[in-house]
């Protein structure tokens, strides 16, 4: 994955996001994390993106797999390299830069 | 390590083992689950924040622990948690229930009853808001309290505090300390309980060793007064010497020097005390510290004394290692551990003056004492040799003296042109013994001891 950096909104047609929430039950926090991560894919990255939302509390083996720790975790599969953003996703901005979606300042 | 907090960690509650960089903290956490599983039947998780499960198992492995068969046998999960910050970004509210979830899963699918966080403060360096963690680290510590598990956690020393990020303040149960340090090039590991809510604890620092058995701590004074002091009586060996101490020879249990200086016949003495309780079916334990056991048999063997069967036999275990080979700490374990093994009824430590070359008097003084407690406590007669100068007899061995019950003193006496051994019995607790000095002498058939023989000499001389 050479080009680990696209540049915002650039909406290079050949990637797909692959991103994987890890939320524990429906909690305040979780819910928020989904609906600002939903918002942001739909903003920037129309129609390229997948997210899978685990919840631990259903499946806690997975927790180890991912090297979970805080919840809520996005973790960005795909493009590599595996990025991880914790907490509710409210700060879109760090979002944008957790993802790579947008150049760090 | 239970003896000296008063029965253990305490259980179901969490403890801190603060400690520099190497000085056993994760050895320490592993022992505690490792036991736990194996001796007391409680399963254990252990989640380690920097080395992963293979190098963990590898690192302990030297030590005698089996980590893979444990966990084959569903007694201890390690789980490696790694944390990196350049992979983690942070963007609003978080908590630590990942962490928590994970915890969960692994006590409850082995049923543990003991946790060690190695080392959490890992977390510090990789997650930025502090106020999230500090909260979360009290509710994990509160978390782990009400399941009940007993947990270690171990934490890096801070400059001035006990540990960096002053986890102590959560953590309030037991707080032990780990410490490391090199004296005049020996280097010790010493172990301080800080704090132990509801408990009586020592205070002291404790000398603790990793040896190839784990981890072996030495409570310095915690045995207390009260050994019993039996009545019973030992040879010496020397029908005469048994005379002169009242007839009967030493108390069994009691703890015996023999002082004097250069080729005066310490060693010979504390020989033939071995050969008579080899010889009525006694097991001894001799740790030499300047001669080899080869050396020490035959030069035995010259004055009449044959000490070879007894070894042979199994009776008689030689212990030979020069004082500066390790530090004062572990000359006690090994000490004790030879003692446990060999379960003998007399130990002879030749010569004790040779400790004064790794360690300062009063430290000497301290690992004597403890000897010597540990000893009595066990009911073990204890012969001791010590090398002293030329008239000062009583200089290198003031600061045991008062905790020896017989102290027999050796000397060279010149008298008109001849040199004689003498001895005498300098003190001997609890019975009549002679106040003479008398004449000493190593033949081929043994240990004779005599009347000074001064008239004989005047007669002599006068006639020539």
């Amino acid at each position: 994955m050479e080009k680990s950096k696209p540049r915002a909104r650039s909406r290079p047609t050949e990637k797909i996001w692959e991103l994987r929430l890890y939320v524990a039950g429906q909690t305040p926090k979780s819910l928020a994390a989904f609906a600002n991560l939903k918002k942001i894919c739909e903003e920037h990255l129309a129609g390229q993106y997948h997210i899978e939302v685990i919840d631990l509390l259903k499946k806690p083996q997975l927790a180890s797999g991912d090297q979970i720790l805080a919840i809520p975790t996005l973790v960005r599969k795909l493009p590599a390299p595996i990025r991880k953003i914790i907490g509710d996703l409210s700060d879109t901005e760090r979002v944008l830069v957790g993802l790579n979606l947008r150049e760090q300042k | 390590m239970d003896e000296i907090t008063g029965g253990g960690l305490p259980q179901g509650r969490p403890t801190l083992v603060a400690g520099a960089a190497g000085c056993g903290k994760t050895l320490f956490a592993m022992e505690f689950l490792v036991n736990g599983a194996t001796h007391y039947d409680e399963p254990g998780v252990f989640v380690s924040f920097e080395e992963n499960a293979e190098e963990l198992a590898q690192n302990v492995a030297s030590l005698g622990f089996d980590l893979k068969k444990l966990s084959k046998q569903k007694k201890l999960i390690i789980d490696y948690v790694r944390v990196e910050r350049s992979e983690i970004e942070e963007a609003g509210e978080y908590d630590l229930d990942g962490l928590f979830i994970r915890l969960g899963h692994a006590i409850d699918s082995i049923g543990a009853r003991r946790v060690v966080l190695d080392t959490i403060e890992v977390l510090f360096s990789a997650l930025s808001n502090q106020g999230i963690l500090r909260a979360e680290l009290q509710r994990l510590f509160r978390w782990l309290k009400d399941k009940g598990v007993s947990a270690v956690i171990t934490a890096e020393r801070g400059d001035g505090t006990i540990t960096r990020f002053g986890l102590e303040e959560y953590v309030a149960d037991c707080v032990i300390l780990l410490d490391h340090r090199v004296n005049e090039q020996m280097s010790t590991r010493r172990l301080r309980i800080v704090k132990y809510r509801g408990t009586l604890h020592g205070t002291n620092e404790y000398p603790f060793l990793i040896t190839k058995d784990g981890i072996s701590v030495l409570p310095i004074t915690s045995i207390g007064l009260d050994h019993k002091a039996p009545a019973g009586r030992v040879s010496t060996g020397i029908k005469e010497l048994d005379e002169m101490l009242g007839g009967k020879g030493y108390y069994r249990g009691s703890s015996i020097l023999l002082s004097g200086t250069a080729g005066t016949g310490k060693s010979s003495l504390a020989a033939a005390f071995v050969d008579a309780a080899c010889q009525r079916g006694e097991r001894c334990l001799y740790f030499s510290f300047e001669e080899s056991t080869e050396q020490i048999i035959r030069n035995m063997r010259s004055i009449g004394i044959n000490l070879s069967p007894h070894v042979k036999k199994g009776s008689l275990q030689f212990h030979v290692a020069r004082p500066t080979l390790y530090g004062l700490e572990m000359h006690l374990i090994t000490i004790h551990e030879l003692i446990k093994q060999h379960k003998p009824d007399v130990v002879v430590l030749d010569p004790i003056t040779d400790f004064f070359a790794v360690g300062s008097h009063a430290e000497v003084k301290a690992v004597l004492t403890r000897i010597i407690d540990f000893l009595k406590a066990n009911q073990i007669t204890a012969l001791f040799t010590s090398y002293t100068e030329e008239d000062t007899p009583n200089e290198s061995v003031v600061g045991v003296s008062s905790l020896i019950d017989t102290w027999i003193s050796l000397r060279n006496l010149e008298n008109r042109g001849e040199r004689q051994r003498g001895l005498f019995i300098l003190k001997s607790r609890g019975m009549p013994h002679s106040n003479q000095i008398r004449s000493f002498n190593l033949t081929d058939g043994g240990i004779k001891i005599g009347a000074l023989d001064l008239a004989g000499r005047r007669a002599e001389l006068n006639s020539a």
